[in-house]
């Protein structure tokens, strides 16, 4: 599967990448828009400039050296907890299903939910802020009640990608579910 | 259907033998826990894993065999599958490996009701998307549909020892669904610790691979602990026992000394350690996961607390620290006297700018500059002892730092007792003052409170109550700016104290809580605190069956605390924020910190 031209709600540019590992087990990768080298010099410079004007006004030194500290503070907590790379669905069949993101920094974070508390994979809508939205989501069953569901769990929420990205993950995932 | 397979890592150079595992009830699933090796006589491999049964209570079986075939051996399928008429199974798995490819094949015998055997081949098909009906390429008879396998690698010294969360304990419930097919392969794995005590090694009749195989591990230093504790623990419990005859003396029991001692919070942290060291000294190991972490938690916790007690202490007794200390505190406490004085002083003239009524003012005013005169003569009273106090209160520090934290926090209490003298007067003044000034402005308008049931009515009075009331309510109304003043000054002193004294609980029972060992579990050896399982396809070769890795996921460090918190006399807020400002407008008196007691006094 090759990347097509896929966009995010907001319009920017991620790619979507399938990985078929074998007949039942799939890997769908989408991958966030890259942080822009132009907002960040602007929030730097913007920091820069608030804490100059501080010292010119003060005379301490210390202003400087903490308005440094804060903005790298700040850039390491960002690509570390905020930024996220690449997202992706790991669709085992029979197994479960292994939902990841992986952060700008290299960490990441994985849940796996077995395939006996999984009811089925949709895609929904939902108001967010001013538009209405699709997002593929995981249906859990709920232990007391075979035919009720218990919770909701929505996929690729940092990407955020389009209803054309969603309805081939979901039609290859259907595939896979269906079978078991 | 697709078939599970979890097979151990440490088996995947294992030389051919037979399987040994189970199969998980209800899924379509085998947990391969170890092989044993040829040449056996098959009469002793079942005994031996009737022996195992027995030790263990987890039922083996022989699933299948497992050949990885050296340079030189050749021709073992016919042996392989006549092995399958020995061992009677349902089905039976045979897996091959060849030097040079990472990959697995799998042929599944099932024994089906006339007694005779069909072979599904299970082998990786091509790829693509769309899957309809495999053709079965190659010989043997394949019947019907393909029967898919999965191989789950997971390490076995890992699974085994790791718990995953949220921890199920016991006896389950009948009504739920029975544990997921992860749930009880994790247990299947970790009840099997009889198997892995024999390896190749040994000279026993049978000789296996598993975890352990490159020889048992041990530890010299946990051996030598674990043969200390047994004392050790003893000697604890009797050490508290003759504690406890002490405290049940009947000179405990009066009234005055319980009231102290459960008002004191040295006495509440030192029946909270008594406890403690109950727990530990328990002389049974600990059932279950729970109990382990609890204990364990306890341990360290205590440890790192007369760690740190005796850091303090050490920094303490060192160049006059206590010389220091108590030098310093005869004049900060005629400091604060003297601040006080001065308050009070600008109190009784015109302080910021309000105009306050004259006799009451100087009543008030004389009332409480008498009473810091009495405290500052019974500090000068006490001060040749203050540094025989502070001395042998700093060697409290040696039962933990918790404790020295209590004392001080006991200490500050009862220096400032003037100030919360102080505070109950002003409060209980103000309170009296605002019910007279309700009370009457209620009869200002006609009605009265009805007692009996509980709310306003409205009642006719006579001229004569009338106009005293109106009186009263007047003078009570004109002097109201005073005592409100007064009240205002010495309940924000009060709140300063109980601040301070609040930091120091919260302190003092983050140390008591904090599970340290679960903490540093996580960091060191992360997979035994597992919140569930992550997969990664191994790189796969084409024509074999699909590979995954199984590795743990490990808990985050917020449900670690959260878990494994020790239950405490915890200190919070009593109130929420608009109570306490209501209580504080109308002057009751306020206790903000209550502590959860865990027996009823």
């Amino acid at each position: 599967m090759g990347d097509e031209a896929f966009t995010d709600i907001n319009g920017k540019a991620i790619s979507m990448d399938c990985h078929s590992h074998s007949g039942f087990c799939r890997e769908f990768t989408v991958s966030s828009p890259k942080v822009s080298v132009g907002k960040v010099m602007v929030y730097t410079c913007c920091v820069w400039l608030l804490a100059y004007t501080v010292f010119f006004f003060t005379q301490n030194t210390a202003v400087l050296s903490s308005a440094i500290l804060i903005t790298l503070v700040g850039m390491m907590f960002h690509i570390h907890f905020v930024k996220v790379d690449h997202e992706s669905l790991l669709v085992i069949g029979s197994l479960g299903i292994q939902v990841s993101s992986c952060y700008a920094s290299g960490r990441e974070t994985t849940t796996f939910i077995e395939m006996s508390k999984i009811k089925d994979i949709v895609i929904n809508e939902a108001i967010y802020m001013h538009q209405i939205i699709y997002y593929l989501c995981v249906l859990l069953k709920d232990p007391a009640e075979p035919k009720a569901v218990s919770s909701v769990v929505p996929l690729f929420q940092s990407s955020k990608p389009r209803l054309n990205c969603l309805v081939k993950v979901y039609k290859s995932c259907q595939e896979i579910l269906s079978k078991c | 259907m697709v078939l599970k397979i979890y097979f151990p890592q440490c088996c995947n150079r294992a030389d051919s033998g037979l399987m040994v595992g189970r199969w998980i009830a209800g899924h379509d699933s085998a947990v391969v826990l170890a092989v044993i090796h040829y040449p056996f006589i098959p009469g002793q491999v079942k005994r031996y894993i009737q022996q195992i049964q027995a030790q263990s209570g987890v039922e083996l079986s022989v699933l299948g065999s497992w050949s990885l075939p050296k340079e030189g051996q050749e021709g073992m399928e016919s042996f392989l599958r006549d092995l399958s008429t020995i061992f009677p199974q349902e089905r039976w798995l045979q897996i091959n490996r060849e030097f040079g490819k990472t990959g697995f094949t799998c042929e599944v015998l099932t024994q089906d009701q006339n007694g005779g055997t069909t072979q599904l081949e299970a082998k990786k098909k091509k790829k693509v998307v769309e899957e309809g009906d495999g053709e079965a390429g190659g010989d043997g008879a394949e019947e019907g549909e393909e029967e898919k396998v999965i191989f789950v690698h997971y390490e076995q010294k890992k699974v085994m020892l790791s718990q995953l969360h949220p921890i199920e304990n016991g006896v389950p419930d009948p009504k739920a669904d029975p544990p997921s097919e992860l749930r009880q392969m994790f247990r299947m794995v970790a009840n099997s610790q009889p198997l892995f005590f024999l390896d190749k090694y040994d000279d026993g009749p049978l000789k296996t691979t598993h975890w352990q195989s490159e020889g048992r591990e041990g530890s010299i230093i946990v051996e030598l602990l674990k043969q200390a504790s047994a004392p050790l623990c003893l000697l604890i419990s009797w050490l508290l026992s003759i504690w406890t005859c002490f405290c049940n003396i009947r000179i405990f029991s009066l009234y005055p000394l319980r009231f102290l001692s459960t008002k004191l919070s040295t006495c509440i942290q030192l029946s909270y350690r008594t406890e403690h060291m109950r727990t530990l000294s328990s002389a049974k190991p600990a059932a279950g996961h729970t109990q382990f972490m609890r204990k364990a938690n306890i341990l360290v916790s205590l440890l790192v607390d007369v760690a740190l007690g005796v850091l303090l202490m050490s920094w303490l007794y060192r160049d006059n620290h206590i010389t220091m200390l108590a030098n310093a505190l005869v004049p900060a406490a005629d400091h604060i006297a003297k601040e006080l004085d001065e308050l009070l002083q600008w109190l009784m003239g015109a302080p910021a700018g309000l105009k306050m009524n004259r006799a009451l003012d100087q009543v008030l005013g004389r009332f409480f500059l008498y009473h810091i005169h009495l405290w500052i003569s019974y500090i000068h009273l006490m001060s040749p002892f203050v540094e025989g106090i502070l001395w042998y209160g700093g060697l409290s520090a040696c039962l933990g730092l918790t404790f020295a934290l209590s004392l001080l926090s006991d200490m500050v209490a009862l220096l400032t007792f003037h100030i919360y003298c102080f505070y109950v007067y002003g409060a209980r003044l103000y309170c009296l003052k605002i019910y007279g000034l309700s009370s009457l402005w209620r009869l200002f308008r006609g009605k009265k409170w009805n007692v009996l049931r509980q709310r306003v009515d409205s009642c006719s009075y006579d001229l004569d109550q009338l106009f005293i009331g109106t009186l009263l309510f007047t003078i009570l109304l004109f002097l109201l700016p005073t005592t409100a003043l007064y009240y205002l000054v010495f309940t924000l002193l009060r709140l300063v104290v109980v601040l301070f004294q609040g930091v120091l609980h919260l302190s003092v029972d983050f140390m008591n809580s904090f599970p340290l060992f679960a903490v540093g579990l996580r960091i060191f050896r992360s997979f035994r605190l597992a919140e569930g399982v992550k997969f990664r396809v191994l790189c796969e070769e084409p024509g074999t069956a699909l590979h995954l890795m199984m590795e743990i996921n490990p808990l985050k460090y917020g449900t670690v605390v959260q878990t494994y918190r020790t239950p405490t006399y915890s200190c919070y807020p009593k109130d929420s924020w608009t109570a306490l400002v209501k209580k504080l407008f109308v002057g009751e008196l306020i206790y903000p910190w209550r502590h959860k007691t865990t027996k009823t006094d």
